[in-house]
């Protein structure tokens, strides 16, 4: 416990570029032995970059890492892991097809003439795995086979196997339960014990309480502060995480007249992402679904639009029952979903933009089995002009398109089938704030003509300029709904965070 | 300890008793039951598929497809009917260098799919052809004199082996008669698959290949030997390709660049890793599997001889039953819950 506390890592002026986007810039971090340091920050604010930089994922674009006072440039999470770096991804690092002892010594595994020992790693795996308060997990039993919370636990394992210096934990109790997070904790005390570094990312602001020495808050790719525990309120805390001016500009928010629910969500469950999530939207609203990212918006979303298998509970359209079999008996039904990652899932690249567009219409524009072209034609121009898609032929592929432009191709497409419902996967990521400000005002446009918007963003003021009433979603159920001049950052940070769960704030 | 990773997997397990069963009825149907002569005949005519389906089965689990390894048997053998000549020592010299040669030639796949960027499928349809290429270059025709006695010896029993090189009392000896009937071919292809690909799964480079087939990304992370374990993938299929060239030399005591029989044995390796329960996505299954699919596959044509089945419709039989035992793979599909995993 006495042990002189020294640096482990240090980031000097540490900058990272994706493209054109500044994920990190000129950051300085450092991080003590004997201590559990905590980073705090939104969706966005570079903790991600900042970790995958110290476990040698990533390579910084400029600036200066030093491990124990020696600069270093990894190449590989190998080299990380040779100076005592090891991380717990947040998206787990197992092999499915391999077993539980397998995976906790893949890279090192004991030996015996130059082969792997099997007795021994399952021995050692035993041993590790109680530890863990985890021994009902057999070392033979395929990752594949265990349950979510349990390959957290076998991550963990893992990493512990390789007697790190720095732990770094992204999310990594973010799946874990009750019994196991206070493992968890307990395994972190004993680390600082022995004096061992451990980073610890966390949405919980109670666990980055009751566990932290130290906090960094980190916004917008800069680190803002780095405190002892204690000296900032939560309050105070969140301020520094938000720290900015609503600066986009949104269509005004016209007087809602009451409306019946046109979609109603009761108790929705499937697997571990959808905990009983209970939603009404009125037809002519748009609804924001707020929260930190994976506490389960993109399933609820999938769910509604019969993407996914399995799922329990309730879905109402106009107050009719609604089994959402397929996404294209959703599509009939008048739903629309715009997904997330247009590059995979909403569009095909290389095709042109006008193929794009046609693709769920081709039905519409056809007489018989044969494509009319000249209708067809007529389809595309209107979308064009409809969304202002700034493109010079749309013989050309999508691909030559700027991503606020590409985006608008895949709202394109869905706005000619005239959906009744549209869902919305965060359409505004990565794109310019002029096309954000086009997006807004046809969320409004289709919102004033009676439609009803559901939409999923990771950007808060965005929500709060947007949407007519929010809903925050933490592990996998909505926590609160917010609207009118409840409807205000803090207060969506706060219930982000489930703040309230402990009457704070 | 044997039933646990039969239950792991399936495939593997369904293969193993699919065999067993085609395998013991063949016999009890057989004019003549099970007979010393048969079975080495049998054996004999197996060994060349299954050490081509063996490497086929390594580019198979890292989620590749290698079209080259019929070729590079085809390759190796021409190599060996050159080669495989002279005094012993000058024979087993030429064998070695046989099987480095096919094993430099699968390094080289690997380099190119590695370091090239190019998809092994793609990759391989190339050197494939350059393999058959520098095939016909060596035996434009047909031809070779590969010693007699060492035909003789590897393609009859334990005891015609200890014969023809005077070992064990001319084969006599009281402690070899165990084993005195067992074909010598089924002795080298067990004692090369459980000898190197055995050995190989338990080092760090063979559970990457895993670990690649299941999830590349994790692999990565983990701080696995990627590159090196993709070559690696790819030369020990070279390896286990000329160690079928090689046998085949023996066997016909000749190297012939077949175009046709190159093209059949890739296509037939493909039939027996599935059949072995290898995933073609990777990641699961083993040369062991494969081994056995080789086996149902050499069956279902040897019962067309005793059964007197039609040639024209043989194709059409050997189609149904592997479009049946890959259904079979396909039913763990099923499990998955996020439709849209189907298309990942």
């Amino acid at each position: 416990m006495t042990k002189a506390k020294e640096e482990i890592v240090a980031l000097r002026d540490v900058s990272r570029y994706f493209g054109g986007i500044t994920a990190l810039s000129g950051v300085d971090f450092t991080c003590h032995s004997a201590s559990v340091h905590g980073i705090l920050g939104e969706n966005g604010a570079g903790k991600s970059t900042l970790i995958k930089i110290l476990s040698g994922v990533l390579k910084p674009s400029a600036g200066e890492v030093l491990v124990e006072g020696r600069p270093v440039t990894y190449r590989s999470t190998a080299e990380a892991v040779r100076d005592g770096i090891v991380c717990v991804f947040q998206e787990l690092s197992l092999i499915p097809d391999l077993s539980v002892a397998d995976n906790i010594y893949i890279d090192t595994p004991p030996k015996r003439f130059g082969l792997i020992d099997r007795r021994a790693q399952r021995k050692q795996a035993v041993e590790l795995l109680a530890r863990l308060n985890a021994s009902e997990v057999h070392p033979d039993t395929l990752i594949r086979d265990l349950s979510l919370s349990r390959r957290q636990i076998v991550e963990i394992a893992k990493a512990l196997a390789k007697s790190p210096k720095l732990l770094i934990l992204d999310e990594a109790t973010s799946a874990l339960t009750g019994k196991d997070v206070d493992t968890v904790y307990a395994l972190l005390s004993d680390l600082r014990a022995d004096g061992v570094a451990s980073v610890f990312i966390s949405h919980r602001m109670h666990e980055v309480d009751a566990l932290c020495d130290r906090l960094s808050v980190f916004r917008n790719g800069q680190h803002i502060e780095t405190f002892d525990k204690g000296e900032r309120s939560d309050a105070e805390i969140v301020r520094l995480m938000i720290g900015r001016e609503i600066s986009a500009q949104y269509p005004p928010k016209p007087k809602r007249q009451p409306a019946p629910p046109a979609l109603e969500v009761k108790n929705l469950r499937w697997e571990n992402s959808l905990k009983g999530v209970n939603l009404k939207v009125k037809a002519g609203e748009i609804h924001g679904l707020g929260g930190l990212d994976g506490q389960g918006h993109k399933e609820l979303l999938l769910a509604v639009f019969g993407a996914l298998k399995g799922v329990e509970g309730e879905i109402k359209l106009h107050d009719k029952p609604f089994r959402p079999t397929s996404p294209a008996a959703c599509k009939k039904a008048g739903l629309a979903l715009i997904p997330e990652d247009r590059k995979t899932e909403g569009l095909m690249l290389n095709l042109s933009i006008r193929d794009n567009l046609l693709l769920p219409n081709y039905a519409a524009v056809s007489r018989g089995p044969i494509i009319d072209s000249r209708r067809a034609d007529d389809a595309v121009r209107d979308g064009v002009t409809r969304l202002q898609i700034k493109a010079g032929d749309t013989a050309n592929p999508v691909e030559t398109l700027s991503g606020g432009n590409q985006q608008k191709v895949v709202i394109a497409k869905w706005m000619m089938l005239d959906p009744d419902i549209v869902l919305l996967n965060d359409p505004t990521r990565g794109i310019d704030v002029g096309t954000k400000q086009e997006i807004f005002r046809l969320m409004r446009e289709l919102a004033d003509a009676g439609k009803t918007i559901l939409f999923y963003s990771t950007d808060y003021a965005e929500l709060i300029g947007c949407c007519d009433r929010v809903s925050i979603l933490y592990d996998g159920a909505v926590v609160t709904v917010l609207e009118g001049d409840a409807l205000t950052e803090d207060a969506i940070v706060a219930a982000s965070l489930n703040m309230h769960e402990r009457g704070a704030a | 300890m044997i039933a646990k990773p039969l239950r792991r997997n399936r495939g593997f397990a369904a293969a193993l008793i699919l065999f067993l069963v085609l395998f013991v009825v063949y016999h009890i149907l057989h004019p003549r039951g099970f007979s010393t002569a048969v079975f080495i005949q049998n054996a004999n005519e197996t060994v060349a598929i299954a050490f081509v389906a063996m490497a086929q089965t390594i580019p198979v689990l890292i989620g590749g497809l290698d079209l080259s390894v019929g070729a590079v048997m085809t390759l190796t053998a021409c190599l060996a009917s050159y080669l495989v000549v002279g005094t012993p020592a000058q024979m087993i010299f030429g064998m070695f260098l046989t099987l480095l040669a096919g094993t430099t030639f699968g390094v080289m796949n690997g380099l190119i799919v590695v370091f090239g960027r190019i998809q092994p499928i793609i990759a391989t349809l190339a050197t494939g052809a350059i393999a058959m290429g520098l095939a016909l270059l060596l035996r434009p025709t047909p031809g070779g004199d590969i010693d007699a006695d060492l035909n003789w010896a590897l393609t009859n029993s334990v005891f015609d082996f200890a014969e023809t090189y005077g070992l064990a009392d001319d084969g006599n000896a009281a402690w070899l008669q165990p084993f005195a009937n067992i074909p010598v071919p089924l002795i080298i292809l067990l004692v090369v698959a459980f000898g190197v690909w055995t050995p190989f799964k338990r080092t760090v480079t063979g559970r990457t290949l895993y670990a690649i087939g299941s999830a590349e990304s994790a692999a990565k992370l983990s701080g696995l030997p990627v590159r090196r374990a993709k070559i690696a993938a790819f030369g020990l299929a070279g390896f286990f390709a000329s160690c079928g060239g090689l046998y085949l030399a023996i066997q016909t005591s000749s190297g012939n660049a077949d175009i046709t029989q190159a093209g059949a044995y890739t296509l037939n390796s493909i039939a027996a890793v599935v059949l072995g329960g290898t995933s073609l996505l990777g990641g699961i299954g083993g040369a062991i599997g494969s081994l056995v699919g080789t086996g149902i596959l050499r069956v279902i044509s040897f019962y067309f001889r005793i059964l007197s089945v039609d040639p024209l419709i043989q194709p059409l039989i050997e189609g149904l039953v592997l479009l049946a035992a890959v259904s079979l793979g396909a039913l763990r599909t099923l499990r998955i819950k996020n439709k849209l995993e189907h298309f990942r």
